[in-house]
């Protein structure tokens, strides 16, 4: 079996290896396509479906479709596009993300993808759901109004650290991150150095005292649009 | 040909939008050699003397008053702009929307820490605006034209964005520029 599989993207031909999802033969290749709930060391999901792209005319979440010889895949579409504009702006509305105030600001993956699609408002009106915050451990807090639903943490508790603090409940708008124990955050077995603790996109999971470290014009998204990373190794071949 | 006019007005905000404007420091005065103000805090005239080019709304709206405000300014004004993330979204005054009104205006009046008052009166005098139920962003009143997120938007994306409207361009704002905090 050939250790090569090439396929196409937005015109631009790939080499990829077997077993590559589409986002990981791209993301090597110097092609950026949009993700959220992806974590680079965590199984992928597909939840989120930012990250959708048109295989061979279907869509298909690049995060877990694998490559295949001679597949033809469209990314950057006005189509794609905007369907990726909108799941952001839905996102923004359904929780409560006040970025002024919040610890993750200018570090936080939704609101750079905001930023990277020129976002200036949602286009839909705001929910303001009641959600809960939980900031009974002594290293960590969640807080739910910033939850996107991601289930990062839920993987990298399950899988890397073992443990199965944090689990989905609950159907459609009433789903929501519960913790594995009677009540609160304290009473769980998360330790400040799990990866579960580490792993959040946006502000939901938070560790304590180490907020607001980084001055305003340094922070990771503040010059840089997010999977810019990713584009300048393309630029250096 | 008379300069185009721009109103400005800030609702259940901080006025730190407001001191945004004032941040294009020097460049207010290239803004007064094109533009005049018309109704705005910052020369203190209080009514419309006539139709306006652009209003720039600070803040959203948590009372009757700021609707009634708002509602004045998109009648005046040919181009609305949201400015700031309260016109947007509430902004901080909008984490009072998932609490009962009553919850709120007890815990301002009669239950806070700090609170003095043996009468246990909340304020109810008929001068005093109506408090919403909750604060509501500026584009669930009005048609909203433009938004410029921050808190405060920096004086830049005002600036780049004031010129690019008076000048009837598309707003073409550069990535650093466009922020949500």
């Amino acid at each position: 079996m050939s250790n090569e599989i090439n396929f196409v993207i937005d015109g631009v031909e790939v080499t990829g290896k077997p077993g590559q999802t589409i986002l990981e033969a791209c993301d090597e290749a110097g092609i950026y396509i949009p993700r959220l709930c992806r974590h680079p060391e965590l199984t992928p999901r597909g939840s989120c479906r930012l990250c959708t792209v048109l295989v061979n005319g279907r869509p298909q979440a690049a995060c877990t479709q694998p490559i295949t010889e001679g597949m033809i895949v469209e990314s950057e579409t006005e189509e794609l596009n905007e369907n990726r504009r909108n799941i952001i702006d839905m996102l923004f509305v359904e929780g409560n993300h006040f970025c002024m105030f919040c610890e993750r600001s200018g570090n936080c993956e939704l609101q750079a993808l905001g930023y990277r699609f020129g976002i200036l408002a949602p286009k839909y009106d705001y929910f303001y759901p009641k959600r809960e915050i939980d900031a009974t451990h002594p290293d960590i807090f969640i807080d739910r109004n910033r939850c996107i639903l991601c289930g990062r943490c839920v993987e990298a508790s399950r899988t890397v650290d073992g443990k199965g603090v944090f689990e989905f409940v609950g159907r459609g708008p009433e789903r929501k991150i519960a913790i594995n124990a009677e009540q609160f955050l304290k009473d769980t077995n998360l330790k400040i150095t799990d990866k579960a603790a580490d792993v959040c996109p946006v502000g939901a999971i938070i560790k304590k005292r180490t907020a607001f470290t980084t001055p305003i014009g340094k922070r990771k998204y503040d010059k840089k649009p997010i999977g810019s990373d990713i584009e300048e190794k393309r630029k250096k071949d | 040909m008379a300069k185009p006019k721009i109103a400005t007005a800030a609702l259940t905000s901080c006025f730190g939008c407001h001191m945004s404007v004032l941040d294009i420091d020097e460049r207010i005065l290239e803004l007064i050699e094109i533009i005049d103000f018309d109704k705005s805090p910052i020369n203190d005239i209080k009514k419309f003397t006539g139709q306006c080019a652009i209003g720039l709304i600070e803040g959203g709206c948590g009372n009757e008053e700021n609707v009634h405000v708002l509602q004045e300014f998109r009648k005046h004004c040919d181009i609305l702009i949201a400015l700031g993330d309260c016109a947007i979204m509430g902004d901080i005054p909008a984490m009072r929307n998932n609490i009962p009104l009553k919850e709120c205006l007890d815990e301002a009046y009669l239950n806070g820490p700090s609170v003095h008052n043996p009468e246990k009166i909340i304020p109810n005098d008929k001068e005093i605006p109506l408090c919403l139920d909750r604060v509501y962003p500026c584009s669930e009143i009005v048609k909203i034209d433009y938004s410029l997120p921050g808190c405060p938007p920096n004086a830049e994306i005002i600036w780049q964005a004031l010129v690019a409207i008076l000048n009837n361009k598309p707003l073409d704002l550069p990535y650093e520029i466009i922020k949500y905090d």
